[in-house]
Formats: C-alpha cells, sequence, structure tokens
C-alpha cells in the first residue's frame, strides 16, 4: 500500500499487559488476561476471535471508553490509564474516531449534524464545523446527504455516516468494532472500500472482527481466545475490497 | 462546548417533543400566571381601598367604642358601652381646632317605591357628613341643621338606589318607604364606583336622629372627626382623649387616617402575599413535573449520552445540556405564564369589577421563580445523566 512500508513508523496506540475482569454477581469474568500490542501511524490492525474472546472489551478499553483493571495503555506516548473521565473524554475526542457494528448515530438528526457532533465538544465553530462534515462526508460519497435524518438512510450509508464522524476530527485512530456486522454484503464491501481507502490515505484503523475474510483486509490479524493474543499475522493475500467490488454483479451502486 | 451550543441542542431536544414540552410546561405557566394574576388582584384591590382612604383626606380621625391594640392580633375587647349623639355634640363643643365631628351610624333595610323594593344600607350622619365622605350632587340638595335637629323624615340617594328605584326619572321630591316609614327625597349623587363597606352608590343618606327614631336605636356606632389642620392632629387627638377620659375611660380607640391605612393595608398585603404563595405551590408542582420528564428523558436518551460520551462529551456538557433543557422548559413556560397572566389581569381589570395592577416585581419574581424551579428540578436529572458510564450507555437498549 503506502510506499514507506518497511520503514518503521510512529507507535500509536500501545497495551502493555492489560487485563480487565467483570464481577457479575459475585462470579468473576476475566474478559482479558494480559494483552499486549501496538499500533503503528498509518497501520490498517485486524482483532481478530471468536464471540466471548473478549475483542469488544479490548477496543473500548483502547478507545478510552473504559479502563482497564491492571495494566497501561499508551496513547500517542501519554500513559491514560489514571486519567479523569472529563480527561479521557477530550482525548477521545481528540485522537479517536469510533465506528460501532450498530451504527449509534443521533436519531431525528441530521447527517450532517451527526458529523458535527465531535466538532462540537472540540469547541469548533459554525461555519468551520459546516465545511469540514461536508468535506467527511463527501469523502465517504454522501456528499449528496447532507441533510438526511439519520433514520431516512440506508444501513450501508448510516454506517458511512458513523465513518465520517469517525474522521472529521482528524483522529490518530479509527476503531471499527464490526463495521460490517449489521450490512447485507454489497453495503459491507462498500463499507470495508471506505476504510481501506482512508487507510490508503495515511488513516490508521483498527478493525474487530470475528469473520475471517473480514479481517483479511488489513495488513495485520491480531487473532486473539479467551482474553489473550494466540498469533500474530501478517497478511500476505490482502483482500481488496474495491476489487471485490467489481466483481459484485452490475447493480447501480448505492450512494 | 459553550453555551450557545448548550442552548442550540436543548432547544432542538425540546422541539424534537413538542407535545410533550407543552404539556411539561403547562404546570408552569399556571403557576406563573396564577402567581401574576392573583398578586395583581392583590395589590388592584389595596391600591384601590387605600387610594379610597387618603382620598376622604389625611387628616379624619374614626373614634370608635372599645379598646382596640395597635395593628394586627393586638389586644382587643369588644366595646360595653355605644356612643350617642351627646357625646358628638360634646366634642363639637370642648374641642378647638375641628372642621367637623359627625356621628354615624348604619344599618340595612328595604327601600320600596309602589311595588318596587330595594336592599340597601342606610347612613346615618350629621348636616357635616358631606364635609368628610364628599359626594357629588345631581340633582337636589343635602338635608341640613335644622333638619337634623328636627329629626326630618328626609333622605339623598345613592346613584344605584336611584336609579333602582326610579328608572328614568327624577326622584327629587318622590316619596320612599324605609323600614316602614315614609320619606321625602331631596336629593341624589353621582356614582362614586366601588366603595369600603359595600357599594356606597346603594346607599342611602338621612340625618342620624331620623335614622335614630325610625330604627329605634338610642347610640351611634362612630364619630367621625375632621380637623382643621393636619399638623395639629396629635394635639386633637389628646383634646378628643381629655374628653372622652372621663365618661368612657379606657373604652374607646382613635384610629387616625395613617392608623387606618396602615391596618388596612397589613391586612390587604398579607392576603396578596398568600394568594401569590398558593400561586407559588402550583409553580412547585409544575418543577416537580418537570423533574419526572426530565428523568424520563434522561433514560430515554441513555444511547445518546453515550454517543456524545464516545466522541468527546465532558460531564460538564451533558449537565448543562440537560439543566439548560429544564431550563428551557421552564423559562418559555414562565414567558407563556407571564403573557397569559398579564393578559387575564387586564381582561378582569377592563371587563369585571375587581380592579387589578400588575406590578413589576410580581412579574420578575414569579419568572425568576420558575426559572429557579427549573434549575433546582433540572440538576438532579441532568447530574444522573452526566454520571453515566460511556460503555453502560452505549450498550443501552
Ligand atoms: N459489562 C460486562 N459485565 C460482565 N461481563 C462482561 C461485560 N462485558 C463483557 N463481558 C464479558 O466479557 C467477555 C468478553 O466480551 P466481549 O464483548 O469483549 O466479547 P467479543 O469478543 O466482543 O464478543 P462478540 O464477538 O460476541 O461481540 C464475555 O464473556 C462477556 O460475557
Ligand atoms: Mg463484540
Amino acid at each position: 500500500m503506502s510506499e514507506d512500508r518497511d520503514a518503521p513508523r510512529r507507535v500509536v496506540l500501545e497495551t502493555r499487559d492489560i487485563t480487565k475482569r467483570y464481577r457479575l454477581e459475585g462470579i468473576e469474568v476475566e474478559a482479558l488476561r494480559g494483552v499486549s500490542f501496538s499500533v503503528r501511524q498509518g497501520e490498517m490492525v485486524s482483532i481478530m476471535g471468536p464471540s466471548g474472546s473478549g475483542k469488544s472489551t479490548l477496543m473500548h478499553i483502547v478507545g478510552l471508553l473504559d479502563r482497564p483493571t491492571t495494566g497501561e495503555v499508551v496513547l500517542e506516548g501519554q500513559d491514560v490509564s489514571s486519567l479523569s473521565p472529563n480527561a479521557l473524554a477530550t482525548l477521545r475526542n481528540k485522537h479517536i474516531g469510533f465506528v460501532f457494528q450498530s451504527f449509534n448515530l443521533l436519531p431525528r438528526t441530521s447527517a450532517q449534524a451527526n458529523v458535527e457532533l465531535p466538532l462540537v465538544y472540540a469547541g469548533v465553530s459554525g461555519a468551520e464545523r459546516a465545511r469540514r462534515a461536508v468535506a467527511a462526508l463527501e469523502r465517504v460519497g454522501l456528499g449528496n446527504r447532507l441533510g438526511h435524518m439519520s433514520n431516512q438512510l440506508s444501513g450501508g450509508q448510516q454506517q458511512r455516516v458513523a465513518i465520517a464522524r469517525a474522521l472529521v476530527n482528524d483522529p490518530s485512530i479509527v476503531l471499527a468494532d464490526e463495521p460490517t456486522g449489521n450490512l447485507d454484503s454489497r453495503s459491507g464491501i462498500e463499507v470495508m472500500a471506505i476504510l481501506q481507502d482512508l487507510n490508503a490515505q495515511g488513516i490508521t484503523v483498527v478493525l474487530v472482527t470475528h469473520d475471517e475474510r473480514v479481517a483479511r483486509h488489513a495488513e495485520r490479524v491480531v487473532k486473539i481466545l479467551d482474553g489473550r493474543i494466540q498469533s500474530v499475522e501478517i497478511v500476505n493475500d490482502r483482500v481488496l475490497a474495491a476489487q471485490e467490488m467489481r466483481m459484485l454483479p452490475a447493480e447501480e451502486v448505492a450512494g | 462546548m459553550n453555551l450557545k451550543e448548550s442552548v442550540r441542542i436543548a432547544l432542538r431536544a425540546l422541539a424534537a417533543n413538542k407535545a410533550r414540552s407543552l404539556l411539561t410546561m403547562l404546570g408552569v405557566i399556571i403557576g406563573v400566571a396564577a402567581v401574576i394574576l392573583l398578586v395583581a388582584i392583590g395589590t388592584g384591590v389595596q391600591d384601590e381601598v387605600t387610594g379610597q382612604i387618603e382620598g376622604l383626606g389625611s387628616n379624619l380621625m374614626f373614634i370608635v367604642p372599645g379598646q382596640y391594640g395597635g395593628g394586627m392580633g393586638g389586644e382587643q375587647s369588644p366595646p360595653s358601652r355605644m356612643f350617642t349623639v351627646e357625646d358628638a355634640d360634646l366634642l363639637a363643643r370642648r374641642v378647638d381646632g375641628l372642621d367637623a365631628v359627625v356621628p354615624v351610624l348604619q344599618s340595612s333595610t328595604t327601600a320600596k317605591v309602589g311595588n318596587r323594593s330595594l336592599r340597601v344600607m342606610v347612613a346615618g350622619a350629621n348636616e357635616k357628613g358631606t364635609v368628610v365622605f364628599p359626594n357629588t350632587l345631581v340633582e337636589g340638595r343635602n338635608y341640613r341643621r335644622s333638619e337634623v335637629d328636627a329629626a326630618s323624615r328626609v333622605v339623598v340617594l345613592g346613584s344605584t338606589a336611584a336609579e333602582t328605584l326610579f328608572p328614568n326619572r327624577d326622584p327629587v321630591g318622590e316619596k320612599i318607604t324605609l323600614n316602614g316609614q315614609r320619606f321625602t327625597v331631596i336629593g341624589y349623587y353621582k356614582p362614586l364606583g366601588g366603595g369600603l363597606a359595600g357599594d356606597q352608590d346603594s346607599q342611602v343618606y338621612i340625618p342620624v336622629t331620623t335614622m335614630q327614631r325610625v330604627f329605634s336605636i338610642d347610640y351611634i356606632s362612630t364619630i367621625v372627626v375632621k380637623a382643621a389642620d393636619a399638623d395639629r392632629i396629635e394635639r386633637v387627638k389628646l383634646d378628643i382623649k381629655r374628653v372622652l377620659t372621663p365618661r368612657y375611660g379606657k373604652e374607646f380607640t382613635i384610629f387616625t387616617q395613617e392608623q387606618t391605612l396602615g391596618l388596612l393595608s397589613d391586612l390587604l398585603g398579607t392576603l396578596t402575599y398568600m394568594l401569590a404563595g398558593i400561586a407559588g405551590i402550583s409553580l412547585l408542582v409544575g418543577g416537580i413535573g418537570i423533574m419526572n420528564i426530565m428523568l424520563v428523558s434522561v433514560s430515554e436518551r441513555t444511547r445518546e449520552i453515550g454517543i456524545r460520551k464516545a466522541v468527546g462529551a465532558r460531564t460538564y456538557d451533558i449537565l448543562s445540556q440537560f439543566v439548560i433543557e429544564a431550563v428551557g422548559l421552564s423559562v418559555l413556560g414562565g414567558l407563556v405564564g407571564i403573557a397569559i397572566g398579564w393578559g387575564g389581569s387586564w381582561l378582569m381589570g377592563s371587563y369585571t369589577p375587581v380592579p387589578t395592577a400588575v406590578t413589576p416585581w410580581a412579574v420578575s419574581m414569579a419568572f425568576f421563580f420558575a426559572a429557579g424551579v427549573g434549575v433546582f428540578f433540572g440538576v438532579y436529572p441532568a447530574w444522573k445523566a452526566s454520571q453515566l458510564d460511556p460503555i453502560d450507555a452505549l450498550r443501552y437498549e
């Protein structure tokens, strides 16, 4: 993909031996049992594992939505383990973009307003906010859907709005948890194509999935099982969503 | 995030649920309108009553039998002996610096003219009565000293009494029956409007001596005194005490105009505060309605809160969003309530006999109380929202 693929790139995100225990009615669930890995600038990494293996838990922790029970999370060189909820919110706003399986857009709110949301909390003023939101929506091919309410959009379009929202703040890293899980195969491929395209433009993407084929869209796959890293593999025969799209039966491209 | 954004988000949320927002506001609307309207009525009545008393002139004194302590709730004892016309005469002779001494007696009875009858208040006084209670004649004359001395059966009618008993004709010179006795009408007055002791316009005025005879009463209820000089009122008061003490001991009370005003103002003021308080309770209930809806709204929008937090909203951002929403409800409700209360007061003042006066303090008090209610009852739901864990909020179904 990128020309300096072999040059050492800056580490954006690193976890150091993180564990996560949940206590539910006296029963302890150990969702993560010592996970250490790092993501470099411009990489596209998949975290893959079966259901219940701890993928979402890990993503929430590296996305600063949750805290590890033990261990450290280092984002852009800063240990964030002991920061206050408000400081974490500010870091999420500045460095992290989320794409969820269930889209998580604000209901009865226009695509543009949804995309502007992170900018609102970043304190960006009206005109600049609109300009950047429109640019982000154009980047995901929704420049003609700015005023549509979130519930007036198809699932694939909603997920693209969510991607635009994740991008709009120029984050260090985009975290996508099963972004294709709620989509038909065509929309799923479109979403993957957008994520790969963004990665090609230099954006760091971490993709969480249980699906081997989806995982192979990334350069590297981190396999986890029962809260532990099982293996890390470089993907040699990377799936290119743009090619998949061309192989789909001819149909008007949604969007 | 700045305040403008918070306000924008809050207003959008309110607009998204118009019917619910309106119903929630209703409590505040009613509360604010009630505070303004009731205080307007209280103030209007107070203004009118004090205005009327002041209109009588500041050098009037009312002497009543019995002992009354100063102000509300002072020690009081019912009169054991009433005054007589002779007491009034004595004061007129022995106290210097008086313009008028008027013995007053009041009673209600039925007035008849032919087959028409009317319940009227009969006021008995002497020829100086018109000095202390000014009335304007439309036609005829007031009764004279000779008629008081002779206890003549002459009567001057208030405007309502004249119109009702003698519709479309001049009552002067006509006969009228009061308490079974025939009287000659010698004059009638212009309308005065609402009065202190009921409606003065439906009163009829006869000499006090005649009244005692016709009603078989040998006492009078009050002696009204007008000092020639307002500055000498204290001196006059002492002289009156000197004359009356040998006869009645401490069993009489002199109210100066100022005291009467103060007493009535106190009473009506207390009444106004009570009305405002009762209306304030409905405001409080409106506030609880706001809290209720805000709590529902927070749990309905848990996921929204999770999304906002995930993209970078801080505790303060969520807190201010929901507080502003609650305050928005109460402030909008307050503004509508002000419009309704003000309009209602105006309508009432214009189309009913109830006087109203909208005061800036009542309006601002109602408004700021409503806003305060919004803040107070909005903080708890907003705080709950701001403390939600982002993960739990995002998972919420
Ligand atoms: N809030 C929680 N309280 C208790 N246990 C939890 C909680 N969240 C996750 N777990 C447990 O932690 C383990 C890992 O859950 P996690 O959601 O990370 O799995 P996953 O790999 O994302 O699965 P899936 O592919 O089904 O989404 C599971 O056993 C789950 O039951
Ligand atoms: Mg999961």
